[in-house]
């Protein structure tokens, strides 16, 4: 079988899983949850990042092998993800960078017309930009226009934990973008993992579920399988669905009866 | 329409009634749903709620977790100024105390910037007495712009302003404020506010408003809890937060629970606030408001600020002096000025300890200053 591989942007990865660096009791704990995650991918928010800081800092428990995905948590506009993403490639941290733009702070739903217009600016920049935007269709294909690296559409609202409740807008977004789909924020629960890759999603970020489990590191792991049971379970093609019983005295038989 | 007007619809003896009237039915109910109206925030706060303190524990504790994990955002508080032109009968810097007056000079301000940067601190929350003439609008912002070389985020606990001013603070690098409406009660509020501009019990009330729509990102509200019958003070304050959620989506709404401490002057609490009652405001604040922010300052005892951790805090301070220029200053050099005495005397590497030895997270720095950056 060829190596099923998660490209974006052109950098192929192994792993479907994408991890957080919030919400942890103590980031020291970061490594041992990257190493049973298996994931390569790791999400960073500039507004944590303290760049001038001399003692410990969230970086510092970040594995060198991995791709650093810094966000821009805390931005109200286009214009302010795009000065976090510029200050973050300042820094150092590469030019990866998952927009978040939210305006709301009661329900942080994101605000798809500001991504757009802030994806458009960074990806001709040269940035890869995995933007992160409600399960829209319409918001999804105005990113493919505007340069975007991947989608990402939420299973539900950040830090619910309600998991996969734009089902079937993620399904259409699977179905339509050609880009890489990773559902982002929403996931509490492994099964809910499983069910996005089952359903065909190209991977899953999880945060809160991992960073606020009673035992992280061992949470990490649960969703690591849970994404590869998930894709390998999409990649076997999984028996069609039907909502009718198939009747075992079919009523048209008498059809082919004799044929 | 301002919160005025939802305000006034609670006058004190339909809240009493209310507050009465509600039973453990009434109780067990409001802890089953998933969203908390404000009558179900009534009903967590009503008497009837207390036997269910574990209930509510258990609750805010998980939604606290899903939405802030195991982290608390540490800032300390910086007083530029205690000079006072307001005779808040509570407050030890009211302008009849005779106490010690100043003022930091540039200089003075830089060299405090200097001494809170050195222990790590990232956030600082500015405070003057309400002496316009004194601490100017063009004096804050010229200690903001300072103060901004130093830390990633610098607020403001000042007296009332108008919306420009607050927009002119925003644009200069303030990026939250914090007012107290000290007692919701427009009844009592002029009887402990006698005199000077905190007296217009409207034009504070409304200042949280003014700065939302002036473009400040965190916006801080609360009452000092002891003034009046808590219960009414802390209902009020959670449909405040909760009208300012709702108006200004792009806001970060917190709320912060002083309770009186002792101070230079002399005012007899009508309304003593136990432990228990602090815990049953801040979990059914939570359960009403699971994304707002929720402060806990020194004034609470160590013990107590380690015990609540796991109830809703995401914001204390810590390494704090309520004195002006009291961070860079020697202890024997203090002239007693402070605005009330602080329980919880823990430096920032202790606090930071024992946020860590209750399995938390210190969180120094949680905001990018972008603008004038690039
Ligand atoms: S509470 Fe504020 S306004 Fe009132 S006397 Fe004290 S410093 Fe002045």
């Amino acid at each position: 079988m060829i190596d099923d591989v998660l490209e974006i942007g052109k950098v192929k990865f192994k792993s479907r899983l994408l991890i957080g660096t919030g919400k942890y009791a103590d980031d020291s704990i970061i490594p041992a949850v990257c190493d049973s995650s298996e994931s390569q991918i790791i999400t960073v928010a500039m507004r944590r990042v303290d760049f001038n800081a001399t003692t410990e800092n969230v970086m510092d428990f970040i594995p060198k092998n991995m791709q650093l995905l810094p966000n821009t948590s805390g931005a109200r506009t286009a214009e302010e993800a795009v000065r976090i993403a510029r200050l973050a490639k300042a820094a150092g941290c590469g030019d990866w960078i998952k927009i978040e733009v939210i305006s709301d702070n009661k329900y942080l739903l994101p605000d798809g017309y500001e991504t757009i217009k802030a994806t458009e600016i960074l990806a001709k920049e040269g940035f890869t930009v995995l933007p992160y935007v409600n399960a829209d269709l319409y918001i999804a294909r105005a990113l493919v226009d505007a340069g975007a690296a991947a989608v990402m559409p939420l299973g539900s609202p950040i830090g619910t934990n309600r998991g996969l409740k734009t089902r079937e807008m993620t399904r259409i977004l699977i179905e339509e973008i050609k880009l890489p789909i990773i559902v982002d924020a929403g996931i509490g629960r492994p099964s809910e993992a499983c069910e996005a890759m089952e359903m065909g999603a190209d991977a899953c970020l999880v945060n809160t579920a991992i960073a606020t489990a009673n035992d992280p590191v061992k949470m990490a792991k649960a969703f690591s399988n849970a994404v590869k049971a998930g894709r390998e379970a999409y990649l076997s093609g999984p028996g069609a669905k039907s909502n009718l019983a198939q009747a075992s005295s079919p009523l048209t038989g008498f059809l082919t009866e004799g044929q | 329409m301002s919160f005025y007007n939802i305000c006034a619809q609670y006058d004190e003896e339909c809240l009493k009634e209310q507050l009465a009237s509600k039973t453990e039915t009434d109780v067990k109910h409001t802890l089953a749903q998933e969203q908390i109206s404000p009558e179900g925030f009534l009903t967590l706060l009503s008497p009837a709620a207390v036997p269910f303190i574990e209930d509510m524990a258990q609750k805010a504790h998980k939604l606290t977790l899903q939405h802030f994990g195991r982290t608390i955002t540490l800032f300390t508080p910086l007083y530029l100024a205690n000079y006072c032109t307001n005779r808040c009968v509570y407050c030890g810097f009211n302008t009849k105390n005779k106490i010690y007056r100043s003022q930091l000079s540039y200089e003075q301000v830089e060299s405090e910037a200097k001494v809170i940067a050195s222990t790590g601190m990232k956030n600082i929350l500015i405070l003057t007495g309400d002496a316009r003439a004194k601490s100017s609008p063009e004096y804050i912002k010229a200690c903001v712009e300072i103060l901004n070389k130093y830390f990633p985020s610098v607020s403001i606990e000042i007296y009332a302003m108008t919306e420009q001013e607050y927009a002119s603070l925003a644009e200069s690098g303030v990026d939250g404020m914090t007012m107290f409406q000290e007692t919701y009660n427009e009844k009592l509020y002029p009887v402990l506010h006698p005199s000077g501009p905190k007296h217009d019990y409207r034009f504070r009330l409304d200042a949280p408003e003014r700065s939302c729509k002036a473009g400040m990102r965190v916006v801080n509200i609360g009452a000092l809890l002891g003034l009046d019958e808590w219960r009414h003070d802390a209902f009020k304050t959670g449909l405040h937060a909760h009208y300012l959620q709702s108006k200004y989506p792009g806001v970060d709404i917190a709320v912060s629970l002083p309770r009186m401490r002792t101070h230079v002057g002399h005012f007899e609490q009508t309304c003593v606030v136990s432990d228990t009652e602090m815990v049953q405001n801040l979990l059914a604040l939570r359960i009403f408001m699971p994304r707002a922010g929720i402060t806990i300052s020194t004034r609470e005892k160590a013990e107590f600020r380690n015990n609540i951790m796991h109830l809703g805090v995401t914001k204390m301070s810590a390494g704090v002096s309520t004195e002006v220029g009291g961070h860079a200053k020697a202890e024997d050099d203090s002239d007693k000025s402070a605005q009330f005495d602080i329980s919880d005397t823990r430096s920032l590497t202790e606090m930071c300890e024992a946020i860590s030895s209750q399995g938390y997270q210190p969180v120094f720095k949680d905001w990018e200053p972008i603008f004038g950056t690039l």
